[in-house]
């Protein structure tokens, strides 16, 4: 039941054959079962429990409010939710209870879903592996004794399209080999909970943020889909913010179906945004195939950058092939800032860090330390002890580039080289370029102590090379998982559009994810 | 970069020869395309200094904490100093993807209101409908450099 898509087992919601209740059930079983992987940080139980019962009667009843009625689903703890604790995994926030949902988790409510509770992050969404949190670091499900993998299946069915369109056979056959216990497969990050809790089956969908690839990377690393919104398109309200500009909400899914599903509910002006896009938006419909031999496939030559794995790139090659058989056209283009963007990133992110986190200072809400000698030094110290070292460091770099003396060959050099990235984006969308095709992460899931064995500014500088550019352009990415590495651990790429051309994306997306079929972990055991 | 260009064929080559390396898709580069950065065209790295810190400090309302926390700072100039080299003449700061659209105003209307307790009920301490802070404009307490120490000195 829990590796079902969310179109599969609403359909049995629907006959009958399950009532929303035995399916949280499973999935508060599985999460209580998988605890040791941490994905996340509260379980919202009576909440759930009391939704799946409305949305029982709701079936019974016949007035089904839509797909996702009566569906778990789980949301990063950088969501705020009415009167569940919404931490931001941070001792500054610890104790902090939202009175209002966000607009994303209000959507989810209004449509029946069915909230099981909230997802691990690295602290205030600054990290690339969910190992940067007060609640611990969240385990990859691949690769850690939780589960098979189905390769067997894979090869007795789709052998034939696999030689059609030769794709390389998996390279491992999914054995269940357990690592050590103190080393592990990150998950990736920052919305690692996220990541897990779908790839698990624990809940059919989640919610991630990505401002500069947080619910892709994780999403490649464990096999699952991740969506990228265009910016404006989806409400920030009631989303803890990391870096305004970039900032969206994520989607995670086991398909790209599900995926449609869950922007078709959340997508939309709202009054409460005033960055959100006022354009009425047209639910997507991809029940029409589409024509891949019509579209225009882009390769980014810098994507092509040191460091990538020989399987990534093979990957990516295999991919590429395949469109081409096909019929697509696969053009090689040169988007020659893309390199700049990580450093231009490291920039915004921490002026718009010192900004942003001037909020927390101990008085209306969060941590407030027993520091009692003037307003300053109680500042000084709850922010001291509120925010971990990530964080603080941010907030300093922050306001080194936004010195009077810094200010424009820091600050406004990198609004500059920003608009630089765009337009690399510009000019590809223009010479007509349907989709760009690139990898989503350089390697497979590193280990932890590989991971960390680097600070937070390497490991975000590599893990963020793919995914960052389409933050500042603002286009939608979705990562799709595509084999299994040699290890065992999921090979994902990424497609980018150009704004609000989410339904071309998925449309591609969807096409590529029938054809590689990628092998689903077996979950009901 | 033209070092690299010369040896781009030899590279090639070798990555043919590569027993179990399939031909990559001919829009593939067979290897990264990078525009190396020249260490000559960097700016000096910056050392931070001890005026320097306070300032942060008393801006940020956070400290350094100890000597690897202004190491991380050094750092994270350096990195940045990657993008000063770019030649960005003649073209205008992007704020938002956003720009180019009309940025609405709401309705100057009442929507919600009477939420004195909500407002509230996340403050650690409170009197009555206000929220107290001891008293300020008092300056921060200068403590030790952390320029010449080597161990973690938390301060208080």
């Amino acid at each position: 039941m829990l590796s079902l898509s969310i179109r599969q087992i609403s359909r049995k919601l629907k006959d009958g054959a399950l009532l929303p209740s035995d399916v949280c059930a499973a999935c508060l079983y599985q999460a209580e079962k998988l605890k040791t992987l941490n994905m996340f940080v509260r379980l919202t139980k009576e909440v759930a429990e009391i939704q799946a019962k409305e949305a029982d009667s709701r079936y019974k009843n016949g007035n089904i409010r839509c797909l996702l009625d009566g569906i778990p689903v789980a949301v990063k703890d950088n969501y705020c939710t009415l009167n569940v604790e919404t931490t931001c995994s941070s001792q500054m926030l610890e104790n902090f209870k939202p009175q209002y949902n966000a607009t994303m988790v209000q959507k989810l409510q209004n449509a029946g879903a069915v909230l099981l509770g909230k997802c691990n992050m690295d602290e205030f969404a600054m990290g690339s592996g969910t190992v940067d949190s007060i609640h611990g670091p969240s385990k990859n499900i691949w690769q850690s004794g939780k589960c098979a993998t189905s390769i067997e299946h894979v090869h007795s069915v789709k052998v034939k399209c696999r030689e059609f369109y030769q794709l390389s056979p998996p390279s491992s056959k999914g054995s269940c080999s357990t690592v050590e216990e103190d080393d592990w497969f990150i998950a990736g990050g920052s919305s690692g909970g996220s990541a897990v809790a779908v790839a698990s089956g624990t809940v059919f969908a989640a919610l991630g943020s990505d401002t500069g690839g947080s619910t892709r990377n994780p999403a490649a690393y464990c096999g699952v889909v991740g969506l990228k919104p265009s910016y404006g398109l989806l409400s920030r309200h009631g989303l803890i913010p990391l870096v305004n500009s970039m900032d969206v909400p994520g989607i995670l899914t086991r398909t790209v179906d599900d995926a449609v599903t869950l922007l078709n509910v959340l997508a939309g002006y709202d009054p409460l945004d005033s960055t959100t896009i006022r354009d009425d938006f047209i639910p997507l419909d991809l029940s029409q195939d589409i024509d891949i031999s019509k579209m225009r496939i882009g390769i980014p030559q810098e994507y092509h950058c040191p460091g990538i794995s020989d399987e990534v790139l093979e990957t990516w090659s295999e991919v590429a092939d395949i469109l081409e058989k096909a019929g697509a056209e696969v053009v090689s283009v040169s988007m020659p800032h893309t390199p700049s963007s990580i450093a231009c990133y490291s920039v915004l992110n921490q002026c718009e860090v010192a900004s942003n986190m001037a909020r927390y200072d101990g008085i209306e809400f969060g941590l407030r330390t027993a520091e009692n000698r003037s307003t300053e030094e109680l500042y000084a110290s709850t922010r001291s002890q509120g925010f971990n070292e990530i964080v603080r460091g941010r907030i300093l770099a922050g306001n080194y580039f936004l010195l009077q003396r810094n200010y424009s060959q820091y600050f406004v050099q990198a609004l500059k080289v920003r608009r630089l990235i765009a337009q690399d984006f510009a000019r590809v969308w223009s010479s007509g370029i349907d989709v760009l095709l690139t990898p989503t992460t350089l390697t497979d899931a590193p280990r932890y102590s590989q991971f960390i064995s680097r600070d937070n500014r390497e490991q975000c500088a590599s893990q963020d090379y793919c995914t960052q550019p389409a933050n500042m352009a603002g286009c939608p990415a979705v990562t799709i998982p595509i084999k299994l590495s040699k290890q065992g651990l999921p090979l994902s790429l990424q497609l980018m559009s150009q704004n609000y051309r989410e339904n071309l994306l998925l449309a591609i997306a969807r096409w590529i994810e029938s054809v590689v079929d990628f092998p689903h972990l077996e979950l009901d055991i | 970069m033209n070092r690299l260009l010369k040896h781009n064929t030899t590279l090639i080559k070798f990555w043919c020869l590569q027993g179990n390396a399939r031909l990559l898709n001919s829009k593939i580069p067979p290897i990264p395309v990078v525009k190396l950065t020249d260490e000559n065209n960097l700016p000096p790295q910056t050392k931070i200094n001890q005026e320097t810190i306070e300032l942060l400090e008393r801006l940020s309302l956070v400290d350094f904490a100890n000597k690897r926390g202004i190491e991380r700072l050094e750092d994270a100039i350096k990195f940045a100093d990657l993008i000063r080299g770019i030649d960005t003449s003649g073209v205008e700061p992007m704020i938002s993807v956003l720009e180019d659209r009309t940025l609405y105003l709401r309705d100057d209307i009442v929507t919600e209101g009477n939420c004195r307790k909500e407002v509230m009920s996340n403050a650690a301490v409170t009197e009555e409908e206000y929220f107290v802070a001891p008293q300020g404009n008092i300056p921060l307490i200068p403590r030790d450099s952390l320029l010449n120490d080597n161990k973690s000195s938390k301060q208080k």
